[in-house]
């Protein structure tokens, strides 16, 4: 009876939009989000306890004892608690990065788009020179001469990439000023708020979107490995890379301290790709 | 009375650089170089030539949207303010423009209802009932039904987006519309239908048209006057019906002849040499002389003036007369 | 062709010039320059003979011509830890550096781009998907974590190879499958587009159209055609890979710059910083040309010479 039976094109369907991978992915990331906001709720111990009697037990599924589930680190801080808090502090560092890239690249690339002539030139030649130089190598010789502290690296891991935006957003506001859109709404009189503010920014905000799922994981990347290096996040704050950077020197006698984070930080990149290809897939099928 | 439009020595220099930066010698560009005509409310005037001939810089100056090196355009009387000031701002309710490309000119992201009722919010027309209301009443003017006020740009065909094109245009009640080759863009068949709708609109409002095309019949029908356009220059102008069956400018010569006709009598068919030069390498005297097969010497070394002809045409050529 | 070379150098000057125009600001930014390369328990008298020579009393349009003058010449001051000239230090360090990263290179290339033809040639079957799923793992495992991984396996389990240090010629071998396993990787993927695309225009289908041999077809018309937007990328891998051996050489405690990097930012020794970073920006600099010259050759278009039409 067609009543009694769930119809099987529906659910073909319903894969068809949401690949079953895709949504693996967004579960992950929703659970990242989720721990990241509620980390302190989440955390059974604070990050800095030391339990000197519990040091270097191992995980649960390697033997260990429920009281450190994931294990815990040389001086017996608890490595789940101290994952919970590195995510949050990562994804954190991670999503104000991008942002400032994203608004600070489009930012310039209207501004180049919209001025031509010397305007343009000059942003161009800095765009050139951010994607000729490695940023890590840029991030490291700020970080050399200004010292570290938490906003000025979070700014940095906001120039990381901006040129990416700055390209595409000068590119589709050229084609839509010259004898697109722009031209037509500009020609019926708008103010030049509107034009960029209505009409661009909407149009080309999917691109936009489609490359912070690219930046995304290439700050956490970036981020981790400063942090990996020493040069990161400092403590007594942890991040996903300093907790790799500590395991570092326990890798034979407890690798679950730095295998953790490390799982963490593949997992969480990789959801972001599939999610950003499937994005894009469905935003714009026209970029593949 | 002052013609709705008059544009008197209208010239528009690039500078350019031949090679790349910082080598290569400058070089001017003339891409409109002393253009002048009057066009007459309700009527239309078309402009034809091929492309890189200045046809859509010349738009573009009408509009103000390019500032002139030279030479005037007058509206009403009044001169044309800069572009992106409020006084040009405000001058777009009097001339609007209607594009080649209609899916490029709309938003691919908005419906089409709201991209018609822009024009009024931009300049604060009414509230926001009123102005659905008048973009309904302008959506059934061009000939399209109300349930296409939602649809969105890609959802219409070719021709019900240039209806929409147009409808936009109008609304804010221009007395002068550009249309920079409105209908090249369409279907064959469609093109007729959307060339109709222009010519009722212009007889319902009064609308003066700057019909700009590189399609010789199509201009022929809905021009009151035709001007051809040279590297620049405009070569010929006058009526459309004497223009098109006695050519006096050898470059109008050639456009004619190579019009396809049904005709029996085989017409002369007037091949030119070579191709147009690039306007930044404008020969010497009468831009046309190295193309043209009546050429004197007189023609290497002075450059032809726009001149009355005995029946009320113009002719940019110093052996008009002999020739036509 | 020539103009565009001569565009391309002349972009590749400006690019250097932003860079050490980039190091001077920072450097006048974040301090006193005399302190901060000298150290701040330097005897006064050295900092006095030091700002003289630098001559950071005088205007700052003077001292970044003085900048200038000094960087081009490669004296940017003396490293903090052993006084020596810090452009030395570095230079000392290159070989090592080149030691893993060549070899590295030579990795991501043959491995990579055979990789990705193979799967664009036979697309959608296993080789591809499988090609595909490994490469993804090129841009979401940091170059630590794989470093750390395969310590991990052939060094503590396996026993095979050792885990740090430059003593032997095994020793070589993780740092340099670490920084090119990555980049083979994104490699393979952007080839396999690159080829993809080709592939997928009509002239290609013309020439089959035409009778000519598959294989004749893909060497002939597919590969020149897709090295053009390879080279790019090509081209791009040497800044990833000179980021790469900054995380490469720490983890295996190999001595080339990349540790020296490292380890002079923790001192804040500004001189060697600077040096490192003006190599670095010449070393990216040259490899843009090369490519560019690359480019140039490969495409034809260019070839002939710069503007379209007449």
């Amino acid at each position: 009876m067609a009543a009694s039976h769930a119809d099987p094109g529906a659910i073909k369907r319903f894969f068809e939009a949401w690949p079953p991978l895709t949504l693996v992915a967004l579960a992950w990331i929703a659970t990242m989000v989720i721990v990241a906001f509620g980390a302190d709720l989440f955390a059974p111990y604070s990050f800095t306890a030391l339990d000197l009697r519990a040091r270097l037990s191992p995980p649960v599924f390697m033997g260990g004892k429920w009281a450190h589930p994931l294990g815990s680190d040389e001086l017996g801080r608890d490595v789940l608690s101290r994952l919970i808090m590195s995510i949050r502090l990562s994804l954190l560092i991670a999503f104000f990065g991008t942002l400032i890239a994203a608004a600070f690249g489009t930012a310039m690339g209207f501004i180049a788009a919209h001025f031509r002539g010397k305007v343009e030139a000059l942003i161009l030649m800095l765009i050139d020179f951010q994607a000729s130089v490695p940023f890590l190598i840029v991030a490291l010789a700020v970080l050399a001469f200004f010292g570290n502290n938490l906003v000025l690296f979070v700014m940095l891991m906001g120039l990381n990439s901006w040129e990416r935006y700055a390209r595409i957003a000068r590119g589709l506001t050229l084609s839509a000023n010259e004898q697109g859109y722009a031209a037509a709404v500009r020609q019926l009189g708008a103010s030049n708020f509107r034009v960029y503010g209505l009409h661009v920014l909407p149009n080309i905000a999917s691109t936009l979107i489609v490359s912070m799922t690219i930046t995304f994981p290439e700050t956490i990347l970036l981020e981790s490995g400063l942090s990996f290096l020493g040069l990161g996040v400092q403590p007594p704050l942890t991040s996903l890379g300093n907790m790799v950077g500590y395991g570092r020197e326990y890798l034979t006698r407890a690798p679950w301290i730095m295998l953790s984070p490390a799982a963490v930080i593949v997992l969480s990149t990789l959801s972001i790709s599939i999610v950003g290809d499937w994005l894009r897939d469905r935003l714009d099928p026209t970029l593949r | 009375m002052t013609a709705l439009l008059e544009v008197s020595n209208l010239s528009r220099i690039y500078d350019v650089r031949r090679g790349a930066w910082p080598f290569g010698r400058l070089a001017a560009l003339h891409a409109v170089d002393g253009v002048s005509f009057d066009l007459a409310a309700g009527r239309t005037l078309g402009l034809v030539g091929e492309s890189g001939c200045g046809k859509t810089t010349t738009a573009k100056l009408v509009l103000g949207l390019v500032p002139a090196t030279g030479g005037e355009v007058r509206i009403g009387g009044e001169s044309l303010p800069a572009a992106g000031t409020p006084a040009w701002r405000a001058l777009r309710r009097r001339m609007q423009m209607v594009y080649q490309d209609p899916l490029g000119a709309l938003d691919r992201r908005l419906s089409v209802g709201r991209q018609v009722m822009e024009p009024l919010a931009i300049h604060d027309i009414g509230n926001p009932a009123d102005r659905r209301e008048k973009a309904l009443a302008m959506l059934d003017a061009v000939g399209l039904a109300p349930h296409h006020f939602d649809r969105f740009p890609h959802e219409l065909s070719g021709g019900q987006r240039q209806r929409i094109v147009l409808a936009r245009a109008l609304m804010l009640d221009p007395q002068l519309l550009v249309c920079d080759e409105p209908i090249s863009a369409l279907d064959v068949s469609i093109q007729a239908q959307v060339v109709n709708l222009l010519l009722a609109l212009q007889q319902k409002l009064g609308l003066a048209y700057l019909f700009i095309s590189h399609d010789l019949r199509m201009v022929r029908q809905v021009s009151h006057q035709v001007a051809v356009m040279y590297l620049g220059r405009i070569v010929e102008q006058g009526d459309p019906d004497r223009l098109f069956a006695a050519p006096a400018h050898p470059y109008t010569q050639a456009l004619v002849s190579a019009i396809p006709t049904h005709a029996r009598a085989k017409r002369q068919r007037v091949v030119l040499p070579g191709e147009p030069p690039n306007p930044v390498d404008r020969p010497a005297g009468c831009a046309f002389h190295p193309r043209c097969r009546h050429a004197v010497a007189r023609c290497r070394v002075e450059t032809p003036e726009l001149r009355s002809l005995a029946d009320g045409r113009r002719a940019a050529c110093h052996l008009a007369e002999q020739i036509a | 062709m020539l103009r565009y070379l001569a565009g391309r150098l002349l972009r590749a000057i400006l690019t250097i010039f932003l860079v050490i125009t980039f190091a001077f600001f920072v450097l006048h930014l974040s301090g006193d320059p005399a302190m901060m390369i000298l150290s701040a328990d330097a005897p006064p008298e050295s900092i006095k003979a030091f700002r003289e020579a630098w001559g950071l009393d005088r205007p700052l349009w003077q001292q970044f011509l003085a900048y200038l003058f000094h960087a081009l010449q490669g004296d940017l001051g003396n490293s903090m830890r052993d006084g020596r000239p810090a452009i030395q230090l570095v230079l000392e360090r290159v070989p090592a550096t080149l030691a893993i990263t060549v070899p590295a290179f030579a990795l991501k290339l043959l491995i990579g781009i055979p990789a990705g033809i193979y799967a664009a040639l036979h697309r959608n079957s296993l080789a591809d998907r499988l090609t595909m799923m490994v490469s993804v793992a090129g841009f979401t495992v940091p170059s630590f974590v794989l470093a750390l991984v395969l310590v991990l396996v052939f060094s503590v389990q396996l026993g095979w190879l050792p885990s740090a240090g430059s003593d032997s010629a095994t020793s070589a071998i993780l740092p340099i499958v670490t920084l090119g396993a990555a980049g083979a990787a994104i490699l393979a993927r952007f080839t396999r587009s690159a080829m993809l695309e080709v592939l997928g225009q009509p002239y290609i289908r013309a020439a089959s159209a035409k009778g000519l041999q598959w294989r004749k077809v893909v060497v002939e018309h597919a590969l020149p055609n897709a090295a053009i937007p390879t080279t790019t990328i090509v081209g791009f891998m040497v800044g990833t890979l000179i980021a790469g051996a900054v995380v490469v050489e720490t983890v295996f405690a190999w001595p080339g710059i990349g540790r020296l990097l490292v380890s002079s930012v923790s001192n804040r020794d500004l001189a060697v910083v600077q040096a490192i970073l003006l190599l670095v920006a010449a070393t990216m600099v040259t490899s843009n040309i090369i490519v560019d010259v690359l480019y140039g050759w490969l495409d034809p278009r260019l070839r002939r010479g710069g503007s379209r039409g007449r």
